[in-house]
């Protein structure tokens, strides 16, 4: 195996990334709230032995961002909790990592901690998190407890040109930063060896284990510590999606890895310098940086090419996406992440245009294409998705002493 | 008998943080493990249960301002090993309790939603209304509820995620590949609810589950909550497991209902309870006492009596009378995080007194005197017998059982005690309904066009 071995999950959002996934053929658009629809999907992603599924998720229906009062029937206007989503697979998976999404901004960092500290125990240290803000005005307006303006078009502009954020939103990241390092402290606020269960003394925990992380910021209080014990991976993985320098500082304060959308034309080198930069004075093990493409493969039925440009039709639009869209054999898919691979991207995550289609050819053509090459592993390797992703499995706790 | 024999309701309760569960004991096992909870779940699903019960606290418990230390400490997240359990188990309601005051309708109505759909018609929310600032110090939130209201949030709080489980209609998910159609209407999950805590608008994301509306419990006894529960609740979790004041409460919660224009039938009681059981009721007896002894030490009864004196009591000898001081109610809380049930502490001190005065008893007797909640002891044969006869002279409609003993002790109770229900016809042999709703024997919801505060 290489040196630099790929790694290689998939992104799931409802019937795929295509805004008609749902009326392909193998689709089961009226499954698609079902633990059966959710759980055959992602037993083809372990069947696969790809790293991990993340699972899309906002506090908003799906649909195009920052249209209000849109009326379109013809979309998958509805979707269910990612966590739980991400919980109710748990049980049913064995090795493959599960990294539910759950935004930051309307929700309390406590909640956030003991789910994904959950997770990781009811999958045996597969739990990740991908945080993601609530940006707009619709979902605030769902909560109703603090304003937030949708970006205006010049703003939306900026943001396309130079990756400036509006002033809101930047708040909204230095919020998502807090909360994170709450979260942390949270799953730190136990050690792992905390209860004793001592029958002579009668003491369950030795008290001087926990610890209180009394966290203050703009944003909020949390006085911890954490009602569930340390997590089994002490540190359940932590990613986040980024466009711009700004959401790269984010990631390199925050998060474990950081999922990019690196143009096929341009490559990832511009992205990764940004990263390095962004990241200069990040502690610890670097950022892993994991580049996203939406992909349409090549089936026994169809080229990717003929799916994509049916799906078109049917929904009456290009598809566009801010991940580079990849049609192709796997072979040719191959070739293009050994190469971004080459240059220093650590991972990939695919989207699949079409959840139950690009998920079969990416487990039934893709992995073995990669295999064949010897730059894929065989099989899973025991243990937890941070020793599947290749980053430390002995995480140091930051209030134990030594 | 000439009335129908009453069926036996029956969730199990997974025993967390508190001081019965006997950590201690030699066949305990992690209380924190998904393991245990599967465990639990499948054999209460074994036993025909209606559901399996998680209860919630959002802090950790302090008493002088320290951590406990001698009970179980420590639980995880009641959505995500509810929806895990959805995996392992394919007719147990799954009943969470979930704080109103810490939580937003938004997310709650999302969460009970999607387990519903997960778990295909099986969940349960047990609203529960704890409002302490003490527990307010891990939200954004704060304790910036007067105890006052913290009805009047949760009252709208439901009503507030009614509306959101109601915005979508059970066929606004056309799905049809051909002509393209995704949405019945154009707003399948629009809301819009204003009240006094709560002014919100938008679309909910979750479409129609197969409860339409998942099942509400509530906890709590006070006038308010006894109101809250008889108008809004599909069963309530009781604290009364003694015939005669649960009876008492019963009649009580069954005829608020129907002042509050429900059927009896549609509000079931559930008192909490645990069992232990003999060869011969004696050997019940013996082992019971046993249990409790180790339950209820010196330290731990004292602990009790500290959250009614609300001062520190530790110089007390546990084997010598009741503290002879009085209480101090506007001290600082002595201890915290800890659901607190004693309306009138002074009432509450002076009947422990005359209590053991006149049973002659030491403080740790009379503790267990008091508090223990009339656990059912017996051999299988009368174990069965009692659960029976309670909910046939309508002491209640089932119970939510626990074991001192994590995870297996419901075991014993599934395998002794069951077959012996169910040859009474007291309980279920087989699941008949598909939902939580279903087996509960709860009426069906009309539809979602009806008002909520109808
Ligand atoms: C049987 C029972 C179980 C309860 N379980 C919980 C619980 O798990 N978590 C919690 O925060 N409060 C719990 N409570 C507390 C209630 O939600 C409520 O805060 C408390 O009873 C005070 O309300 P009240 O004055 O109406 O009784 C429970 C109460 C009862 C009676």
């Amino acid at each position: 195996m290489a040196p630099n071995p790929l790694h290689l999950g998939v992104a799931l959002d409802g019937a795929g990334w295509h805004p008609a996934a749902w009326r392909a053929p193998n689709s089961r658009p009226t499954e698609l709230f079902s633990a059966r629809y959710w759980t055959d999907v992602v037993a083809t992603a372990e069947r696969g032995l790809l790293d991990f599924v993340t699972i899309e998720d906002s506090l908003r229906v799906p649909g195009p961002l920052h249209a209000r009062g849109d009326d379109a029937v013809d979309q998958v206007r509805a979707r269910l909790d990612a966590h739980l989503i991400a919980a109710t697979l748990a049980p049913l998976t064995h090795h493959i990592g599960l990294i539910p999404t759950v935004t930051t901004t309307h929700t309390e960092p406590f909640h956030v901690s003991t789910a994904i500290a959950t997770l990781d125990y009811t999958s045996r240290g597969r739990a990740g998190w991908q945080v993601r803000v609530s940006a707009g005005a619709e979902e605030a307006q769902h909560f109703g407890r603090r304003e937030i303006t949708d970006p205006t078009p010049a703003e939306f502009a900026a943001l396309i040109a130079t990756g400036e954020l509006p002033g809101h939103a930047e708040a909204l990241f230095e919020e998502a930063t807090d909360a994170v390092e709450v979260v942390r402290r949270l799953w730190d606020s136990w050690e792992d060896d905390a209860e004793i269960r001592d029958v002579a003394t009668r003491r369950f925990i030795d008290r001087d284990k926990l610890h209180y992380i009394d966290f203050e910021g703009r944003f909020f209080r949390v006085r911890g510590p954490a009602i569930t014990p340390r997590p089994p991976q002490g540190q359940p993985v932590i990613t986040a999606l980024g466009h711009a320098p700004r959401i790269y500082e984010f990631a390199a304060t925050a998060a474990d890895l950081v999922f990019v959308t690196p143009t096929r034309e341009h490559g990832p080198a511009q992205i990764l310098r940004q990263i390095a930069t962004a990241g200069a004075s990040r502690v610890g093990e670097p950022l892993r940086v994991y580049a996203d493409l939406v992909v349409f493969l090549d089936t026994d039925d169809d080229t990717g090419a003929q799916r994509l440009a049916r799906l078109n039709d049917q929904s009456g639009a290009e598809f566009s996406s801010d991940a580079a869209v990849f049609t192709g054999s796997a072979e040719e898919i191959a070739d293009l992440l050994a190469d971004w691979n080459t240059q220093g991207v650590d991972g990939f995550r695919l989207r699949p245009g079409v959840a139950v289609d690009d998920l079969a050819a990416i487990a039934g053509r893709l992995v073995p294409a990669l295999q064949h090459r010897g730059a894929f592993r065989t099989s899973y390797p025991e243990g937890s998705l941070r020793g599947l992703l290749g980053l430390s499995t002995t995480v140091p706790n930051r209030y134990a002493r030594v | 008998m000439s009335t129908p024999r009453k069926q036996v309701i029956l969730g199990a309760y997974l025993g967390g943080v508190n001081h019965h569960t006997a950590w201690w004991h030699p066949e305990a096992g992690s209380q924190i493990d998904f393991s245990s909870f599967e465990h639990t779940a499948r054999t209460a699903e074994r036993g025909k249960f209606d559901f399996f019960f998680l209860a919630e606290g959002l802090i950790l418990r302090e008493r002088a301002g320290q951590i406990f230390d001698q009970d179980i400490i420590g639980r995880p997240d009641t959505f995500g090993v509810l929806a895990a359990i959805a995996s392992v188990t394919e007719h147990l309601g799954l009943a969470g309790t979930v704080n109103a005051t810490f939580n937003e309708p938004y997310e709650l109505a999302r969460q009970f939603a999607t387990l519903d759909h997960l778990s295909g018609g099986r969940a349960a929310w047990n609203v529960v209304t704890s409002f302490d600032a003490f527990t307010g110090q891990n939200f954004r939130r704060g304790g910036f509820l007067d105890p006052s209201d913290r009805y009047v949030r949760a009252e709208e709080t439901l009503r507030a995620v009614r509306a959101l489980w109601d915005s979508w209609n059970a066929d606004d998910i056309v799905a049809d590949k051909d002509s393209g159609r995704f949405l019945a209407r154009p707003d399948a999950g629009s809301f819009e609810f204003r009240g006094r805590q709560f002014d919100i608008s938008g679309r909910f994301t979750v479409p129609r589950s197969p409860q339409g509306r998942p099942v509400i419990l509530q906890a709590g006894v006070s006038p308010q909550g006894r109101d809250f529960a008889a108008a809004n609740a599909d069963a309530i979790f009781s604290p009364y497991g003694k015939l005669r004041e649960a009876a008492d409460f019963y009649r009580d919660i069954k005829s608020r209902a129907v002042a509050a224009g429900r059927s009896p039938d549609d509000i079931k009681i559930l008192p909490s309870a645990s069992f232990v059981l003999g060869d011969t009721d004696a050997e019940a007896i013996e082992k019971y006492r046993a249990i409790r002894d180790e339950q209820v030490t010196g330290q731990t009864a004292l602990i009790l009596l500290e959250q009614i004196w609300n001062r520190d009591l530790s110089g007390y000898d546990p084997e010598g009378p009741v503290p002879d001081v009085e209480p101090e109610p506007d001290a600082p809380p002595f201890i915290q995080g800890r659901a607190f049930l004693h309306q009138d502490r002074f009432a509450t001190v002076k009947r422990l007194r005359e209590v053991s005065e006149a049973k002659k008893l030491t403080l740790r007797e009379t503790v267990i005197d008091q508090f223990e909640r009339g656990p059912i002891v017996g051999t299988p044969a009368r174990v069965a017998e009692k659960i029976d006869d309670f909910v046939n002279s309508d002491g209640s409609d089932g119970f939510i059982l626990g074991s001192h003993l994590v995870p297996t002790g419901l075991d014993e109770f599934v395998d002794r005690v069951v077959p012996l229900l169910q040859d009474r016809g007291a309980l279920r042999t087989e699941y008949t309904g598909t939902t939580l709703r279903d087996n509960l024997g709860l009426p069906g919801l009309r539809s979602a066009a009806v008002p909520v505060d109808a």
